[in-house]
């Protein structure tokens, strides 16, 4: 009796609010659904002691709709994606007993390291090929291969690998239960910034979900910069590379020196 | 505790390395080898990009031989004379070897050849240094005294060869073709191999040249702190791949190393401490060969460009 009597109040609520949209006057007060998404800085500055990070991003469900937030059927995705580098997938083959890269795949510049977090595991929250579509998802992303080498080659296999590698070397990451709900609205995800960070342009992206159907996307930029030291010996050794080599030279040669003063006496 | 590389772009372990340079010091001052050999496969080993782990590999080099040869200058176990006549040739070799390199990285393949080369030399000289080494061990069981690998008096084709120059040191009186060539040869390996190659250029003066093995282990250390700076100074302006705080952790750790490493030493027999060198060196051809004849544990490999290094 409760569930039809519930089920009877949500009928008359819906029809409730579609009498109300109805009305032309109120058509600009009930926008779609829409994502908001913050983060507590835009740069994140790798030092000496970086040994990889927890990114926390918030964001908010606009315009929500209450019905829909009552039954929890609104899910928020949230992704980290890596600056985009040419990759390389190269397979090992016996050549006259001896174990040598023989097969190559070039794949177009990919994400070098990939975040995901959800607040369900992202096969419930939406269809395998809306997934695809959106490229949500370390399988989803858009692996586009350009050339091979040593002869003809699985396609398929190569891509695998390297999404296992992928995720061996803790670049590519989920969290299926990374996403969660501080208010009925207000929701806080933590991506991982692995301790390999490839530095550079890591792009954040939220997509808002209700009932399996995709709403709304938005997107934000994170920079992973050098700073200090780490950042003055890497320009060092690019711009002035004669000159990097002679102290590394010269440090070697000191420490060894000062090495064989201190342990001068037998 | 964790320490991020600023040129191989990545986080390690500051203890992990400092153990890594403490033992490869170790080893370096005990047999006078620079220890590149050994240094740049561990570092691989521990994810270090190749190309950053040959070329910090060989300017880690740099400090533990160059503390090493210091300690020998002091002791007298180094014939400057021969370590010069000796750098001659390697300076000229590794300049040659440059452009090997880049012929040889043309053909392709290039890993391959490295691996093989690697695999051949180690080989080859360990399982000669051994069975030498063996040889005068029992020897000197039998009479019961010291007993030199062989006594200078017994002369090859090397001793006939013309432009002859006197050693003191070394108590040598020998042409300086066969120590350019050999200097040469070595300095050739180092730019193509990313080694000093202290472990090939020891048993060659030692059987080749028959240099005495106590004054051998000085001048090596001499000639490898030498073109090891070279290398890392080419390593540094064509690759951009030398990390300074990667290199100063091995740097510090292994110049202790190699003091603790020189007295042990010293208190070793030649004979004793050419077959210890000798099993070194084939365990590591071993290892080496092991990876490029077993099936490996992974088939793939994935490689990012412009990473760690551009």
């Amino acid at each position: 009796m409760m569930w039809r009597s519930a089920l009877a109040g949500a009928f008359i609520l819906a029809a409730a609010a579609h009498a109300f949209a109805q009305q032309p006057t109120d058509t600009d007060k009930n926008p779609p659904a829409d994502i908001e998404l913050g983060i507590s800085t835009s740069e994140i500055a790798v030092r000496s002691n970086f040994s990889g990070a927890d990114i926390t991003v918030f964001g908010a469900i606009k315009h929500a709709d209450p019905m829909t937030l009552a039954l929890g059927q609104y899910d928020v995705v949230v992704t980290m994606e890596g600056p985009k580098l040419e990759t390389t997938v190269r397979k090992k083959a016996r050549r006259a007993g001896i174990w040598i890269n023989r097969y190559s795949l070039d794949f177009l510049p990919l994400p070098t390291s990939y975040s995901i977090s959800s607040t369900r595991p992202i096969g419930l929250i939406a269809s395998e090929p809306e997934l695809r579509r959106l490229g949500i998802g370390a399988e989803n992303l858009r692996l586009r291969p350009s050339s091979t080498s040593g002869g003809s080659i699985k396609v398929e296999e190569f891509e695998k690998a390297l999404l296992r590698i992928k995720e061996q070397t803790d670049l590519y990451r989920s969290d299926s239960a990374g996403v969660g709900f501080v208010s009925s609205t207000l929701f806080k995800a933590t991506v991982r910034l692995p301790a390999s960070v490839p530095v550079g342009t890591h792009i954040v992206h939220g997509y808002l979900f209700q009932n399996g159907q995709f709403v709304a996307e938005k997107q934000l930029a994170v920079h992973v910069v050098k700073t200090g030291l780490e950042q003055y010996a890497n320009t060092i050794a690019h711009d002035e590379a004669f000159l990097y080599g002679l102290f590394a030279v010269f440090v070697a040669a000191f420490t060894g020196w000062i090495g064989s003063l201190v342990f001068r006496k037998d | 505790m964790t320490i991020y590389l600023p040129i191989a772009e990545l986080s390690v372990n500051i203890f992990v390395i400092l153990g890594m340079g403490a033992a490869v010091g170790f080893l370096s001052g005990m047999f006078g080898i620079g220890g590149g050999f050994l240094i740049t496969p561990l570092l691989i080993f521990y994810n270090i990009p190749p190309a950053v782990a040959v070329a910090t590999g060989t300017n880690q080099v740099v400090a533990a031989s160059f503390s090493g040869a210091l300690s020998h200058l002091r002791r007298g176990s180094l014939d400057l004379k021969l370590g010069f006549v000796l750098l001659f040739g390697g300076l000229t070799g590794s300049t040659a070897g440059i452009f090997v390199f880049k012929f040889l990285k043309n053909l392709g393949q290039l890993d391959l050849i490295v691996s093989l080369a690697y695999v051949t030399f180690l080989s080859v000289v360990g399982t000669l240094m051994l069975i030498e080494s063996i040889n005068a061990i029992r020897r000197s069981r039998k009479e019961g005294g010291a007993a030199q690998a062989r006594r200078p008096g017994h002369h090859n084709w090397v001793h006939r060869l013309p432009l002859k120059m006197r050693f003191r040191r070394s108590k040598l009186y020998l042409s300086a073709i066969p120590v350019v060539g050999l200097g040469f040869f070595i300095g050739l390996l180092t730019s193509i191999m990313g080694i000093g190659g202290g472990f090939m250029i020891i048993p060659a003066m030692i059987y080749l040249l028959r240099i005495p093995t106590n004054v051998v282990v000085g001048t090596s250390l001499f000639q490898v702190t030498f073109t090891t700076a070279f290398a890392t100074l080419v390593q540094a302006t064509t690759n951009h791949s030398v990390d300074v705080v990667l290199a100063l952790l091995l740097i510090v750790s292994s110049v202790v190393g190699v003091q603790y490493g020189v007295r042990v030493g010293r208190r070793l027999r030649g004979e004793t401490l050419r077959a210890g060198l000798a099993l070194l060196v084939l365990a590591v051809g071993i290892r080496l060969a092991v990876g490029l004849f077993l099936t490996p544990t992974d088939l793939y490999s994935v490689v990012t460009h412009g990473l760690g290094f551009q």
